[in-house]
């Protein structure tokens, strides 16, 4: 029987009342790592001090795309300097396999098959990493070489191999529509990957335990999935596998599905040797054996009317899937959910292409197929405005989802929330778009070589997991006696300040400053059965689970002290650090003790499942989303006519974060998903060669946007007063993933500036990235279209310099179809909308 | 010949006796010291992860500099002090200014970029009061964030200014830590090294002469911003390194009154301002030449050692008509830079030689030089196509000489001597300049690869011709993106 007079931990020092607490929803809190990242002091996986006798692991990877194996000599790897083991695919007690959808499509280790170059045929643990390193490079692997289907191009004049069932979306009758339409437009648009380009590259330490047990340090998105693969790799049960996860240095969806493989590898070495393992690849190995967001061919037909209004369209959507399977599938999938961007579409056919290619297996990133989809939806505008010698802002705008009619998305689902309208006009005033639309126009008209361009472009985001069940999540609150409280739950903090947010939401549920609250690591053994942070879902789903642990405790906190007191329970309330019971109050720390000492629970887990979402892939037909978060951006640049260099002058943009909980860290988001979009659709070219290396492998030859490359004015306003129709989390939005769709501005800009040089009259059909070369290359293209297909009875003044190489050496151009039909556009924009 | 290592690591001296040669700062601090504040991203001195800041005596001027860690071998450090981010808190706890604007304005989120930035910011705030954002980009620009969009950076590299006592600056601690270095100073050949493999850091030329006599297979390395890569990702191992960095009389720029001797080891940083003061766009091009880290330890003398044919120096210094010195013992020679550059991978060094000193010719008053360089970044990237020109019209408007140096164009840095020929003698009209261009695209044959495709490379070489003309002659086209514009007319 415990002693009364036990010591309990002394309660925290009293503070000072303030008129709030500090860190409540909505504030503008700094990250909870903050002060940590700033001195070096947070701990990434590879900063854990190690175990004793930790072994280092490096991966031997195929030199070729697609060959079979036919002898495999690992002896020299074996005898080299520092090395205790090597590991293939004999080795693996379980299942050989990594892939996140249950397909066997990606072994750990290829054993008789290489499918991309890359791809890990083995692993060597030695007591460096260095000898490790060197160790690998010495395998003699003997292949012999099969043909290799290495771009989509290669793939769907092929045998179009898909590496999961295509997906096809059906509204109306399109092929109707497009045929009574009196305008069509048709053609190809090309739009590159991205290497997620964490800082942090992957990294995983596993130390083995007794008994099957491994604890598995893993910069993951996805520590279940972790566990799951590792327990298969490992023919264990789950149980036995413990994942823990702090922080990642950067996920982006680059460590959702990737993570897995160095997870396994690890535990693999660490089980079967008893030792530590640890595995980070070089950065240029990173490149090569991860995979990156799908790159897409887009073939679009659209048929529209004399003011612009989309009838129909019917788009087909290409992917380059890579080897195996990974989330293609679902990817694709969100391509077609988001080929209407904000846009009704009174008919459309909808079809998704994901072709298996003899490249690294592409995987989430960012957007998640949905940025994909929203650049053809944009490049359809495009055409229609240039068809019909129309302000591209005006097309936009004619094509909006209605609120009570013209609402149903290609999916079946009702846009019930749509404030995009609304938004894009307020957007539209204050970044001055008709009046710089004028004095771009006046600029372009006299400057021989420097153009410039400007567009305003939509984002509508759809914010669930279209797979239902992953809209689930789980949270463990643990309340000690001096007040303090523990928070763990199954989102993982990125830097996305998912920590900060959840933590926020229980300061603000409990009435305590958020440093009372620590947020621990996030770990398999606590909060079970997660799903992934991805989908922008983390504090949607994670706060709402928080904010139920909380709630339990609290109630409990609640009724207690009625009857302990003898109030009502409507009488005890929570406030600014206090806890009012009756006419009596206390800090938080003293009830805890009272209520401990009355045997109240004060450990609770909570729960959440999105309510309302449902989904029928194979009819097409649901509500996927629970919701849908909005934006918009202007973007201004200034192109180079003679080199093809641009640079982004100024970017204006409106974001819906619904109520935010933190509007700083929304802003980071915002800001952070811009640039990074705009990065994609601008310098950032993964360059294979016809061997299927990948040749653009690290920060030399593979470009993210640089402090520079920002826009020099870059003014970010989130939509005031605009809290969640649904009941989110204090109706607060999402915001992961849409702000980095705001970056296809700046390719419409970059689009708009190119079309100068052909006064407007062709629709530059701009292909992404939009690298220097790909802009130098449209506006030659572009230059001579014009000359050929509508020459002006009187050609405006002398265009900037022509270069004098052929058009046609340059980077492949877009597919030509059919469209433009020679009418310039007005020279007088049209008066804006009434606000 | 001394056997030992010695460098501060913040303020205390660091003896070691045994190093391998090669050895980076980074995995020194991440693996032997457990300091692991430092973060490696790409290990090639392109993504700023493991910025640390190092102070070094110029003369006997201490100077604080950021560096990538990644590349450079721990040995280069004697003589200097190291700070890395574990420095900068009080000794209270208290976050240093520049930690603080961080936290304030919300610089980081996943934080593995931060350290690196802190310390790209701690360089900037010891060295420059309240830098304009033009230079807080440039200063900024070798560091990579990938989640922030480094906007909420730029606003606390303004902030960090407005933050405490800006001269109670405990880090600097100038006068003292000069001393120190100083008292470090020695006139010893460096001879370390670990497994047979040694780092031989001679103080002088002479010694440094004799050292590639007796040593003729080592390696020669000054800021290592190259061959730190062929460790880091070729894992090659270098038997002998000979490290040029302690050679004072190398890093000196000499004004000849005709000309700058520019002596093999000075950086890009050290040439940056004596090299603008006579050709403006030149400093322009040196300004995007990798990034703040990179130009604190790379050398002029390194870029056109290497013999790179995508070097961004030696299209300028070709155009600029300078001359190379290269010295072997005692004995010295000069060329023209453009004889230097054989064939791809082949230069006009003989075993035993080096590269003593670049002879920079200062120009005629109606001399007009541009250089442009071209990539799919403006900042820290590596050229597609750089082009240089120098004109000199006579009395008439006729071309007087003409020097057209491309990189990227061909397997080395070359002239285009038919373009040249045509201009010669014309006037300087945008019909002659058509003339070139279409004789230019007879003088290279480039390679198309993941930078740029053969084609590409020569549409824009021409044009840049082109751009070259309109700039010397029309003073009212707009032709500049970036950097300051009024180069353009200069």
């Amino acid at each position: 029987m415990p002693d009364v007079t036990t010591p309990l931990a002394p309660p925290l020092p009293p503070v000072a009342l303030p008129d709030r607490i500090q860190g409540a929803a909505h504030d503008p809190r700094r990250h909870e790592s903050a002060h940590k990242h700033v001195s070096g002091e947070a701990v990434y996986v590879d900063d854990i001090a190690e175990p004793a006798g930790l072994l280092h692991v490096y991966l031997g990877l195929s030199t070729r795309a697609h060959a079979r194996i036919r002898s495999i000599d690992l002896s020299p790897v074996r005898q080299a300097p520092g090395v205790v083991a090597v590991f293939t695919a004999a080795d693996v007690p379980g299942v050989n396999d990594i892939g996140c959808m249950g397909k066997q499509d990606e072994p750990l280790f290829a054993s008789s098959l290489v499918e991309h170059v890359g791809q890990p045929v083995f692993a060597v643990a030695a007591e460096t990493r260095d000898h490790a390193r060197r160790a690998a490079r010495l395998a003699v692997i003997e292949y012999e070489d099969l043909p290799a289907v290495l771009t989509i191009a290669a793939a769907r004049d092929g045998e179009r191999t898909l590496v999961t069932p295509p997906m096809t979306l059906r509204v109306g009758d399109a092929d109707a529509a497009l045929a009574a339409a009196p305008h069509r437009a048709e053609g190809r648009l090309a739009v590159g990957g991205q290497e997620h380009f964490y800082l942090e590259s992957q990294i995983a330490m596993a130390v083995p335990g007794e008994d099957d047990d491994v604890l598995v340090h893993v910069s993951t998105q996805h520590p279940t999935e972790v566990q799951h693969i590792v327990a298969h790799v490992l023919h264990v049960p789950s149980h036995a596998v413990t994942v823990e996860v702090r922080r990642m240095g950067g996920g982006f969806g680059g460590k959702e599905t990737q993570s897995n493989l160095f997870a396994a590898c690890t535990a693999l070495v660490a089980k079967r040797t008893g030792r530590a393992a640890k595995l980070r690849p070089d950065r240029d190995d990173d490149f090569q054996i991860t995979g990156k967001r799908h790159d897409f061919e887009i073939d679009y037909r659209v048929g529209f009317d004399g003011s612009g209004l989309i009838h129909g369209v019917d788009m087909l959507f290409a992917a380059r899937a890579g080897y195996a399977a990974d989330l293609s599938g679902p990817v694709t999938d969100r391509a077609l959910f988001h080929a209407d961007n904000g846009y009704f579409y009174p008919a459309a056919r909808l079809e998704s292409l994901p072709l298996k290619t003899n490249t690294v297996s592409n995987t989430a990133f960012r957007g998640f197929g949905g940025p994909q989809g929203m650049v053809a939806a944009e490049r359809v505008i495009d055409e229609i405005a240039f068809a019909l010698g129309k302000d591209p802002l005006e097309i936009r705008k004619r094509n909006f989802y209605g609120d009570r009619d013209r609402n149903l998305t290609p999916y079946h689902q009702t846009v019930t929330d749509n404030i995009l309208p609304e938004l894009v006009a307020q957007l539209e005033r204050t970044c001055d778009y008709w009046t710089r639309r004028e004095d771009i126009r006046a600029f372009n008209r006299t400057s021989r070589i420097l153009r410039k361009g400007l567009a305003l472009t939509p984002v509508k985001f759809g914010i669930s997991f279209t797979a239902t069940h992953y809209n689930q999540a789980g949270a463990l609150v643990h309340v000690y006696t001096d007040g303090s409280i523990q928070l763990n739950h199954g989102g993982i903090e990125m830097g996305q300040g998912l920590y900060t947010k959840v933590a926020q939401v229980v300061a603000e549920e409990f009435q305590v400053d958020i440093d009372t609250i620590r947020p621990t690591a996030t770990n398999t053994g606590k909060v079970p059965n997660t799903s992934a942070t991805a989908a922008s879902s983390g504090s949607d789903l994670n706060g709402k689970a928080a904010q139920a642990a909380a709630r339990t405790i609290k109630e409990r906190l609640v009724a207690f002290a009625a009857e302990n007191w003898g109030v009502p329970a409507e009488a005890v309330r929570f406030e600014r650090n206090r806890v009012w019971v009756g006419d009596r109050d206390m800090s938080f720390a003293e009830l805890v003790r009272a209520a401990y000492m009355a045997r109240v629970q004060l450990s609770a887990t909570g729960f959440y499942k999105t309510p309302k979402i449902h989904w029928d892939r194979a009819a097409g037909r649901g509500t996927p989303f629970y919701y849908f978060a909005y934006g918009a951006a202007c973007a201004e640049v200034t192109v180079d006519t003679l080199t093809g260099e641009y640079v982004v002058d100024r970017v204006d943009i409106l974001h819906d974060c619904g109520r935010s909980l933190n509007p700083a860290i929304d802003r980071g988001q915002i800001e952070g998903g811009f640039v990074q979009g705009m990065g994609w659709l601008t310098m950032e070219e993964l360059w294979w060669d016809a061997q299927g290396r990948l040749r653009t492998h690290a920060p030399s030859t593979y470009k993210i946007p640089a402090c520079s490359d920002r826009p020099r004015i870059f003014n970010v306003a989130l939509l005031d007063d605009a809290p969640n129709r649904e009941d989110t989390i204090f109706r607060s939005k999402a915001v992961g993933e849409p702000p980095f769709m705001l970056g296809m501005s700046v390719l419409h800009a970059l689009s708009d500036a190119v079309a100068s040089t052909a006064d407007h009259r062709l629709c530059p059909r701009l292909d992404a990235p939009a690298t220097p070369e790909r802009v130098l290359s449209c506006i030659m293209a572009l230059r001579q279209r014009a000359a050929t297909e509508c020459p002006l009875p009187n050609p405006p003044p002398p265009p900037a310099v022509e270069g004098t190489a052929a058009a046609s050496q340059t980077a492949p151009s877009p597919a030509e179809g059919g469209g433009g039909t020679g009418r310039r556009q007005p020279v007088s924009a049209p008066p804006p909308d009434p606000a | 010949m001394r056997q030992r290592l010695r460098f501060y690591l913040g303020d205390e001296l660091r003896e070691i006796d045994a190093v391998d040669p090669t050895l980076t700062v980074l995995d020194w601090l991440r693996l032997s010291e457990r300091r692991v504040g430092t973060k490696e991203g790409c290990a090639e001195g392109d993504c700023g992860a493991c910025t640390v800041v190092v102070g070094r005596l110029d003369g006997d001027t201490l100077r604080y500099e950021a560096v990538n860690a990644c590349i450079r071998f721990l040995a280069t450090l004697d003589g200097c002090r190291l700070l890395t981010v574990e420095h900068l808190k009080g000794p209270d706890g208290a976050l240093h200014p520049v930690q603080q604007a961080m936290v304030d304005c919300h610089g980081s989120q996943c934080g593995f970029c931060t350290p690196g930035f802190v310390m790209s910011l701690l360089a900037l705030y010891l060295n420059e009061e309240r830098p304009d954002g033009r230079r807080i980009d440039d200063a900024l620009a070798g560091n990579l964030c990938r989640c922030t969009g480094y906007e909420p950076i730029v606003r606390a590299a303004h902030a960090m200014y407005d933050i405490g006592e800006r001269d109670s600056d405990r880090l600097a601690d100038r006068a003292a830590v000069a001393e120190r270095l100083k008292a470090l100073r020695d006139e010893e050949i460096l001879s370390i090294g670990a497994g047979g493999r040694r780092f031989l850091a001679p103080a002088t030329v002479p010694q440094l002469a004799q050292l590639l006599l007796d040593n003729p297979g080592a390696t020669i390395v000054a800021g290592a911003t190259d061959v730190g890569l062929w460790v880091t990702k070729f894992q090659r191992v270098l038997a002998t390194v000979i490290h040029t960095g302690r050679v004072r009389a190398l890093r000196r720029i000499e004004d000849r009154g005709d000309a700058l001797v520019i002596g093999a080891g000075v950086t890009y940083s050290d040439a940056a301002a004596g090299i603008a003061a006579l050709y403006p766009d030149f400093g322009e091009l040196i300004r995007r030449i990798g990034a703040e880290q990179v130009r604190n330890m790379g050398t002029i003398g390194g870029n056109v050692a290497n013999g790179s044919p995508i070097g961004d120096m030696p299209p300028a210094l070709i155009a600029c008509g300078a001359t190379l010195r290269l010295r072997r013992g005692e004995e010295i020679r000069e060329l023209p830079l453009e004889e230097f550059f054989i064939e791809y991978g082949r230069q006009d060094r003989r075993e035993g030689e080096f590269v003593e000193a670049v002879i920079l010719p200062k120009p005629a008053p109606d001399m007009r030089f541009r250089a442009y360089k071209i990539a799919k970044r403006f900042d820290q990237d590596i050229s597609a196509v750089c082009g240089a020109f120098r004109l000199t019209l006579d009395a008439d408007g006729r071309v007087a000489d003409i020097r057209i140096a491309f990189g990227g164009m061909a397997g080395t840095p070359r002239r285009a001597p038919a373009a040249e020929a045509v201009l010669l003698g014309r006037h300087w009209t945008e019909e002659a300049v058509r003339e070139a261009m279409a004789a230019l695209a007879g003088d290279y044959t480039p390679l198309s690869d993941w930078r740029a495709s053969a084609g590409y490379r020569s549409m824009v070489a021409t044009n840049l011709l082109m751009k070259f003309h309109v700039e010397t002659s029309d003073p009212a086209a707009e032709t500049r993106l970036v950097g300051d514009r009024r180069l353009a007319h200069a």
